[in-house]
């Protein structure tokens, strides 16, 4: 298991909650900054009731400041939902290297699925291809409350409060993903070797990892927003080569 | 009733594309090569989000305080600094040079 003791938050939060809810506790806050930011730039467009309800149905801020952004340019309706969706198609490639760990029949699937995040998925990735599916739909609630509350915030008062854009707090998510991706890349130096057993160092996620940064970079000033991740994510096709032997234990050996 | 229709699809078209795996190949173990691909994914799409969310403002790229912080929060976590700290680190050195600049 990649990182049980994750961070500090872990280990302050009561034993009781589960696994995946106390993991999401440090994004609280900033989707909540966000939230406010995506409120008080969408209340003077789509107005008050519109934006939040928005952020209930839709829970996703890469899509809804696409959107927003979109409409904000002169685009229409079909170019903003267009554009919105586009921002959000790195959730294919998510749900289905998911898919393969989830248990239940299809409706109990696709509840779940609905749930899934950006942070989730990244909590509950347990390397090697498995996902906690527990900890993925238990990081939900501390994304979807405090992104509708701060929604809320940001189109009732935000001109008292100021853009918390300002606050600086976005740098947490990126800072939130590495810290989970790290011990996923390096797992010796962060488990030390006995913690899964002796085995070579398995080269094939990093390459992949500078990969998809490269082409996210690349593709940033270019594609529309959203494409450079999702094109990306086609970083993890070097997998249909198939590996050295050293390399095709350490992938299959996960559940052992 | 434009905001409405767009809030539908929006909200629609995501709940789509997160259920679209789940539903179809959901539970079922996949061939050998896609399973090597699938463990990829995460990989890549966590360091594809962490890119884009230290180096890109919309479609640009930028290196401001933003980066700075992420940068030394790698470093912090590189050397095994608990992550909320260095979550603490990244926003403290972000917000000091906002304010100096």
């Amino acid at each position: 298991m990649a990182g049980r003791e994750r961070s500090l938050i872990v280990r302050w939060t009561p034993k009781a909650w589960p696994e995946g809810l106390r993991a999401s506790v440090p994004i609280a806050l900033p989707v909540a900054a966000v939230g406010m930011s995506f409120g008080l730039l969408a209340a003077p467009l789509l107005g008050a009731l519109p934006s939040v309800v928005m952020s209930a149905v839709v829970w996703s801020g890469t899509a809804q400041f696409a959107a927003l952004s979109s409409l904000s340019s002169g685009g229409g309706t079909a170019l903003a939902a267009g554009t919105g969706l586009l921002a959000n198609t790195r959730f294919l490639p998510m749900g289905f290297a998911i898919a393969p760990s989830m248990k239940g029949g299809p409706l109990r699937r696709l509840l779940t699925g609905a749930l899934l995040a950006d942070a989730s998925f990244v909590i509950g990735h347990r390397g090697g291809g498995r996902f906690d599916i527990r900890a993925i739909a238990w990081a939900a609630p501390l994304q979807y409350l405090p992104w509708i509350g701060g929604t809320v915030v940001g189109v009732v008062g935000a001109s008292a409060i100021g853009d918390p854009a300002r606050w600086g707090l976005d740098v947490l998510f990126p800072v939130f993903y590495l810290s989970l991706l790290l011990p996923d890349l390096f797992p010796e130096r962060f488990h030390g070797p006995s913690s899964r057993g002796a085995r070579p160092q398995n080269l094939r996620p990093i390459i992949v990892a500078v990969l998809a940064a490269a082409i996210t970079l690349a593709l940033t000033p270019i594609a529309p927003p959203g494409v450079p991740v999702l094109v990306a994510a086609a970083a993890a096709l070097i997998g249909l080569r198939a590996p050295r032997q050293s390399v095709t234990q350490v992938s299959a050996g996960d559940e052992a | 009733m434009r905001t409405w229709l767009l809030i539908l699809i929006l909200a629609a078209g995501t709940v789509l594309m997160k259920t679209l795996g789940p539903v179809l190949a959901g539970g079922r173990q996949p061939p050998a090569v896609l399973t090597r691909v699938i463990a990829l994914v995460a990989p890549a799409l966590i360091s594809a989000l962490i890119v884009a969310g230290t180096f890109t403002h919309g479609q640009q790229l930028t290196i401001d305080a933003r980066a700075a912080g992420v940068g030394i929060a790698a470093v912090a976590l590189w050397f095994r600094v608990p992550p909320v700290l260095a979550m603490l680190l990244a926003v403290i050195v972000c917000a000091l040079l906002r304010f100096a600049t």
